[in-house]
């Protein structure tokens, strides 16, 4: 009766691209176009002024800082947890579990305030951070000093690489890493050439994931970082900016923004390719497509 | 004894896996681990290669206890159930990795994979990677990288379950040859008893985590000893009420297993069994499939059901025509136990097995044990 079972469908699948596309269009482009269009309004000299002031320098500064150290961190520990999760079997394996998600449910500004109350003056490691300070003649501080800043980006962050890995070495399964150490390979052996070359793209991807989420993280950081020029990151400074209200620093603000959002965009691309090439690498080494399954994954 | 399982037991939590395993296998004999799936089969092999511990007994290499000894020194090569060739490797790096591993010198490890690939027939695919190769091309490629660092033992773990029908039957006499050109003490799991009987010299059938019954493949096939045993191998017809089949006397027997060789069909009209008419009794053929090599026909005797194959270079029959049909032995069984039970009226009217001999078994047949 009237429109074919196919026509329907047809004109389903028409409804939902529109409305993906629109979604996308008004909830991500326009946005980061205004961004784009805003930031170029007062001409290409008060752009480029504007994105090297002091504040702004020290903040670039600051995020490199915290995102290579937490790249670093997270890059190391992302692998290390990911192969005791799915090559060992211990107990409390499930609760480790549980706790790597820890920063994916939890607000970044509790996160960070959990960090002053730990490490704060009237916080419970406070006492052994005195002592370490005085026994080697430092003067160390998390608190509102750059440590703390890299430790909320690390904490906000640290689960992006192992879930990307995770999947992927579940998917290969362990039979290859077992058939090498019966035939006697170390696990430094086994890691370079047989677990790495099965996860490398994955942890690519992991890494520009966390890469992304690092240079853009404001709630955490902000809880404990109050010095602007000191230890203010982009997105606070940008914050800054924008708060201090006069037209130019608005401007200013959304100079600053561009370059985040293009540091994004370059981010997007790498990503592209990875995925490109994951799923390539996938069909090329394994038929069975197990691996692409893994890959594909995206939280 | 080469390998020996002395009182292994083992348990994943509380589901035991290996209740009290023994068995024994001989320098340069290739052992089958047969039984159903899920029964325990790999978990031996993982335990001889030291991949899993056992809970208590001891495994003995070469009359040596291996049980502390880490599985890369215990000398033994693994070829896994799906082969678990390293996919990021080539060929020619697939076989030389347990080499290279060994610090063995370049020139050395190239000799002996080179060696390798010759004697596998891999020429020309060294290069490949494993997901560029055929089911069989794969196999020879897991048994290459298995035996490249010279092993005492090669374990395999359902080598051809993996691998397309129609080349099964191809790669399983090569990798018998292939085992026994390099003279190799083996071990390889399957769950198909035909594998077994077809590739082994020696058998170890497993149920539930402990061995039922081990000897040699033809023994194994010919003497059943457990219930399990003669109902897991052959082509077993299971027979209730076997009191009704001329010949024999169901006694505290529970039931029998008949296997279609035991079942002999003839018109009464054959010149070739007119002796043999005294000792059969009427069936009906109820069906009749076309298996190729036979036809496998499907009785009806004195109310119970028989299976027996027939060739078909004899006359055409069809369902539903009257056979003469003599059962020449079963299996009775009574608990566990599986006892062969020849054909009384041949015992008592042919003592000498002169129709026996004349129309089915020859020499060290059946009645020889
Ligand atoms: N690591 C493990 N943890 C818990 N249970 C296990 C583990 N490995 C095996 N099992 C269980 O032990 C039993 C025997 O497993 P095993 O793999 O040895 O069987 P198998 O005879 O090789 O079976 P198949 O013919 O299907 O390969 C199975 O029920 C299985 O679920
Ligand atoms: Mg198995």
């Amino acid at each position: 009766m009237g429109m074919s079972d196919n026509k329907k469908r047809n004109i389903t699948r028409l409804i939902m691209i529109a409305v993906s596309t629109l979604f996308v269009a008004v909830m991500l482009v326009m946005p980061l176009f205004m961004v784009i269009i805003n930031a170029l309004r007062k001409g290409i000299s008060f752009y480029l002024k504007a994105i090297s002031t002091p504040t702004v320098i020290s903040a670039f500064k600051v995020t490199l800082i915290a995102t290579v150290i937490t790249l670093i961190v997270n890059t190391f520990f992302g692998i290390t947890a990911s192969i005791l999760l799915t090559r060992y079997s211990f107990r409390g394996k499930h609760i480790l579990q549980t706790l790597l998600d820890i920063p994916f449910s939890i607000s970044p500004v509790i996160a960070g305030l959990s960090f002053i109350m730990l490490f704060g003056r009237m916080g419970w490691a406070a006492p052994a951070l005195n002592a370490i300070n005085e026994m080697l003649g430092l003067n160390i501080r998390i608190v509102f000093a750059i440590p703390g800043v890299v430790l909320a980006t690390i904490f906000v962050t640290f689960p992006f690489v192992s879930r990307e890995i995770i999947p992927v070495l579940n998917a290969v399964g362990s039979d290859e890493e077992e058939a090498a150490s019966l035939m006697g390979a170390d696990i430094f052996t086994i890691f370079r050439k047989i677990t790495f070359p099965h996860m490398k793209w994955a942890l690519f991807y992991g890494m520009v994931l966390t890469t992304a989420r690092a240079l853009g993280e404001f709630g955490a950081v902000n809880a404990l970082s109050k010095t602007r020029g000191e230890t203010f990151t982009l997105p606070l400074e940008i914050d800054a900016l924008y708060l201090s209200g006069s037209a130019d620093s608005i401007v200013a603000a959304f100079a600053v923004s561009s370059v985040l959002v293009l540091c994004t965009i370059v981010i997007l691309i790498l990503r592209c390719i990875v995925e490109g090439k994951s799923k390539m690498n996938a069909s090329d080494r394994d038929k069975t497509g197990k691996l692409s399954e893994g890959i594909g994954y995206v939280p | 004894m080469y390998l020996e399982m002395k009182h292994i037991t083992k348990s994943f939590g509380d589901f035991s896996v290996s209740r009290d395993v023994n068995f024994s296998v001989e320098k340069g004999e290739l052992a089958a681990l047969l039984g159903p799936s899920g029964c325990g089969k790999t978990t031996i092999l993982r335990m001889i290669a030291g991949i899993e511990h056992p809970d208590s007994g001891d495994i003995l290499i070469g009359g040596k206890r291996v049980n502390d000894i880490p599985a890369s020194e215990r000398r033994i090569g693994f070829v896994f159930q799906n082969y678990a060739l390293f996919r990021y490797m080539t060929v020619y790096d697939n076989i030389a990795f347990g080499l290279q591993v060994r610090k063995i010198p370049h020139s050395a490890v190239r000799a002996r994979v080179n060696e390798l690939i010759a004697l596998t027939g891999l020429d020309g695919l060294e290069k490949r990677y494993p997901n560029e190769l055929s089911g069989g091309q794969k196999q020879r490629v897991a048994f290459a990288r298995a035996i490249a660092p010279e092993p005492d033992l090669l374990l395999l773990d359902e080598p051809f379950t993996a691998i397309d029908a129609k080349i099964r039957k191809e790669l399983r006499q090569w990798l018998r040859d292939m085992i026994h050109r390099v003279g190799i003490t083996s071990i390889f799991v399957t769950h198909d008893q035909n594998e077994a009987v077809e590739v082994a010299d020696r058998i170890i059938v497993t149920n539930k985590g402990s061995v039922e019954q081990e000897g040699g493949a033809s023994d194994i096939y010919r003497l059943p000893r457990t219930a399990f045993v003669s109902e897991f191998i052959g082509e077993p017809v299971i027979v209730e009420d076997f009191g009704r089949l001329k010949g024999f006397e169901k006694g505290n027997y529970e039931r029998a297993i008949i296997r279609p060789e035991f079942v002999e069909a003839f018109k009464s009209d054959n010149e070739h069994f007119r002796d043999m008419l005294p000792f059969s009794q009427n069936g009906i053929i109820r069906d009749i499939t076309f298996k190729g090599n036979a036809y496998e026909l499907h009785l009806s005797v004195n109310g119970t059901e028989l299976i027996c194959h027939r060739s078909p270079e004899r006359r055409a029959i069809y369902v539903g025509e009257e056979m003469n049909v003599i059962v020449y032995r079963l299996f009775a069984i009574k608990g566990n136990q599986a006892m062969l039970m020849q054909n009384k009226n041949f015992m008592e009217k042919d003592p000498d097995g002169i129709n026996l001999e004349k129309y089915l078994y020859a020499e060290g047949g059946y009645y020889v044990e």
